[in-house]
């Protein structure tokens, strides 16, 4: 298939190998975080690892937008569609996440109106066709969905749609990234930085990153041949001494962002004073909220909600994954209580979650396994 | 990495796979659509619930349908139901699938397919004409598996009690000889071989209920499988070790199974499995894998290795078959996983999924 293949060659996916290789230092060992929860996903699917020395470590951060959700707010979303009179939508990955008293996948069994979407507008032509019912849209994910959502309100706002609105949950990469890089107990020696993102925020705003705190960052695509070349660029800049930050993804992330996708964005959303990301605690500025100018759009206002803080699982060590301080198989539930099938924890739930990802794909003995496929 | 830590990792793997092997239980209070995706979730509901009322050691197995033997011959036998949402769907409907399902799963115990049972749930309201061409083209499909309905059963419900129609069809067929197959049949040195391109009909049904916006041209593979798989059975003979149609969570959820009850690792090349490339593009853009998008005719067989090649011929000889392929090997350790080598040459698991594989956010 063109424009997939060509990023999945295995010849060239040996000889960037053997270039990574050869660029690693002996005796030493580095450690570079993927940011995004796509990232973790494409290394587990194709076995990217085994092309790696084992001096390099890979360690998942925090962007899987469905693993940063914490449970109150899951649990005001199913009390929002309990109400007769409200159709939720939500992504698909969204429905298995555990709030507070279940998740949406529990709520329509009993007896709530859920239903998936794959764009908000499809929540808004859900809302053209059924003008006897709200309908709720689930915003979550990163500066990558809430251009979507915002034009999503700007259009049901041009064509008068009054039975639509939002339950914003967006939240913004870079204050998550600076708590990571603030946590003591976190040694990294670069970023794979986030692709999806980077098409709207551009490659500007992670300059802090490499200036003020001396890590290299690159931007990367989505392929696995775009992870390894990432990896690659960030042996070389650390061999030749540079801290820089770099765009292997440049076919679709210019570094200056999408200039009219920020301005949707500013148009309808603000900069909440602090949100709650589950595992990290309370980040200030992290997160989005509907302007007052929209507050017809907002089910936040539009509804009452118990807005509930609920303290994560005390056995559930997701904060420590999604920073990477533990690898998935190092918490004290991982596979045994905390299992795809009964997530304690969202990183067991997407299967961009780096739990959900090791355990689906990547749950074995590599030793047995080279054995095994030899 | 380095050992210490590796043999760590391996003492929580092996932790992991003991709570893995722990006795089944439903901690749901209500059912929820994964209890019937054919995942692990549909697993542990009949595991806990069926299983724990009926058992007796012809269920016991779990197969497609049940070998017994009944006034000097050997019988198989198997039912399933039909909920299909849209009823009319690209190279099929409600009807065929639910004639060539059973015809399938009776032809995979290695039974002549000979009579079947439908049983219609209709919703009031649903038109005549509609129930007309379920009914003529469950008679031809009848007719090309060369099995009759013989008998049936009409219920009607309220508006609104169901989705217009629903059909259960119940099989008997015949084994002729000593055939013997079963999930737990697998060796190591075994082939694995699929009988075409898979997950047509899972993607088909995805995209026909229109909720998409993604146009393909793709059909359901809906086909009777009793005369490929005479077929094969004719050529490798006592080499097939094991037989299954992919249908519901599609060839991995199938390997899994064998790979779970014959105590071995299957290793599949990702590369050998064939795929279309409408279907390949469709699951590219939803974020699935092929792997496990139901197929409604196809068979996963496992044969004998110096079987693999008159095997193989032999699925190509028939006009359901040409796209067939060996996709793998039967191993014997690690016991009970499924290993892909991936096109992109690295290794991964694949494993059971809880429910149905859900669309990812971006």
């Amino acid at each position: 298939m063109r424009f997939v293949d060509e990023y999945r060659d295995a010849d060239k996916a040996r000889a960037l190998s053997a270039r990574i290789a050869s660029l690693c230092e002996p005796g030493r060992a580095y450690k570079f975080m993927e940011v995004c929860g796509g990232h973790t996903h494409t290394i587990y699917k194709h076995g990217l690892e085994d092309y790696l020395p084992e001096t390099i470590t890979l360690v998942h951060g925090p962007g899987c937008p469905v693993c940063v959700i914490p449970m109150g707010r899951v649990d005001d979303a199913i009390h929002i569609a309990e109400r007769p009179d409200v159709i939720m939508t939500s992504f698909g990955d969204m429905m298995r996440v555990p709030g507070g008293r279940g998740s949406f996948f529990d709520s329509t069994a009993q007896g709530s109106d859920i239903r998936m979407v794959y764009s908000p507008l499809d929540a808004l032509k859900i809302a053209r066709r059924e003008p006897d019912r709200h309908v709720v849209f689930m915003a979550i994910g990163f500066e990558t969905t809430a251009p979507s959502t915002a034009m999503t309100v700007l259009r049901a706002a041009a064509e008068g749609v009054r039975n639509f609105s939002v339950f914003c949950n967006h939240v913004t990469i870079i204050p998550a990234i600076k708590a990571i890089l603030d946590s003591p107990d976190l040694r990294l020696d670069g970023f794979v930085g986030p692709g999806h993102v980077s098409t709207i925020i551009g490659c500007r705003p992670y300059e802090f990153i490499a200036r003020d705190y001396g890590k290299p960052l690159v931007v990367a695509g989505f392929e696995p041949l775009d992870i390894l070349q990432s990896v690659y660029m960030l042996l070389l800049q650390l061999a030749e001494g540079r801290s820089e930050v770099e765009n292997q993804y440049a076919r679709v992330v210019p570094w200056a962002g999408n200039v009219k996708a920020l301005r949707a964005v500013n148009e309808v959303m603000e900069l909440r004073p602090y949100f709650e990301w589950r595992g990290l605690g309370f980040i200030s500025h992290s997160a989005l909220r509907m302007r007052e100018k929209y507050a017809a759009y907002d089910a936040e206002r539009l509804f009452d909600i118990p807005g509930n803080r609920v303290a994560d699982p005390k056995a559930c060590q997701c904060g420590e994954v999604l920073k990477g301080v533990l690898k998935p198989w190092e918490c004290k539930v991982f596979g045994t209580a905390c299992t795809p099938e009964t997530p304690i924890g969202t990183c067991m739930v997407s299967s961009e979650g780096a739990c959900a990802a090791y355990y689906n794909f990547g749950r074995f003995s590599r030793q047995r396994v080279r054995e095994a496929t030899r | 990495m380095t050992g210490i830590g590796t043999s760590r990792e391996e003492q929580v793997l092996e932790r992991i796979d003991r709570a893995r092997r722990r006795k089944a239980r439903v901690r749901e209070e209500h059912i929820t659509m994964a209890h019937g995706a054919g995942g692990k979730a549909t697993q542990t509901l009949i595991e806990a619930v069926f299983l724990d009322a009926f058992r007796n050691p012809l269920l016991e197995p779990l197969e497609d349908g049940a070998v017994f033997c009944a006034g000097g011959a050997r019988l198989a036998f198997t039912t399933d139901s039909y909920v299909v949402s849209p009823l009319f769907f690209p190279g099929g409907d409600i009807g065929d699938l639910a004639v060539n399902g059973t015809v399938n799963d009776l032809a995979v115990c290695g039974a002549r397919p000979l009579y079947l049972s439908a049983g219609f749930v209709l919703e009031e309201g649903f038109p005549v004409e509609d129930l007309r061409r379920i009914s003529a083209s469950m008679a031809r499909a009848a007719a090309a598996a060369e099995v009759s309905i013989v008998t049936g059963d009409t219920k009607v419900v309220q508006r609104g009690k169901a989705d217009g129609c629903y059909v259960t069809t119940a099989g008997v067929g015949l084994l002729e000889g000593d055939t013997r197959l079963g999930v737990a049949h697998a060796r190591p040195g075994d082939a694995v071989l699929v009988s075409g391109p898979v997950g047509e009909h899972g993607v088909t049904i995805m995209l026909a209920r229109g909720e998409l916006d993604i146009e393909a041209d793709v059909t359901s593979d809906t086909a009777p499988l009793n005369g490929l798989i005479a077929a094969l059975q004719a050529a490798a003979g006592e080499g097939v070790r094991c037989l299954r149609d992919a249908t519901r969570g599609g060839v991995a959820t199938i390997l899994n199974e064998i790979a779970r009850a014959s105590g071995v690792a299957v290793v599949v090349e990702e590369d050998a499995v064939p795929v279309r490339p409408a279907v390949r593009g469709a699951c590219e853009l939803l974020g699935i894998d092929p792997l496990y998008v139901a197929c409604e005719g196809r068979v996963v067989a496992v044969v004998d290795g110096d079987a693999a090649g008159s095997a193989l011929a032999a699925l190509r000889s028939h006009p359901l078959g040409e796209g067939a392929a060996v996709v793998g090997r039967v191993r014997d350790d690690p016991p009970g996983l499924v290993l892909l080598k991936t096109a992109f040459g690295g290794t991964r698991i694949v494993d059971v999924l809880v429910g149905d594989p859900l669309p990812r956010i971006c």
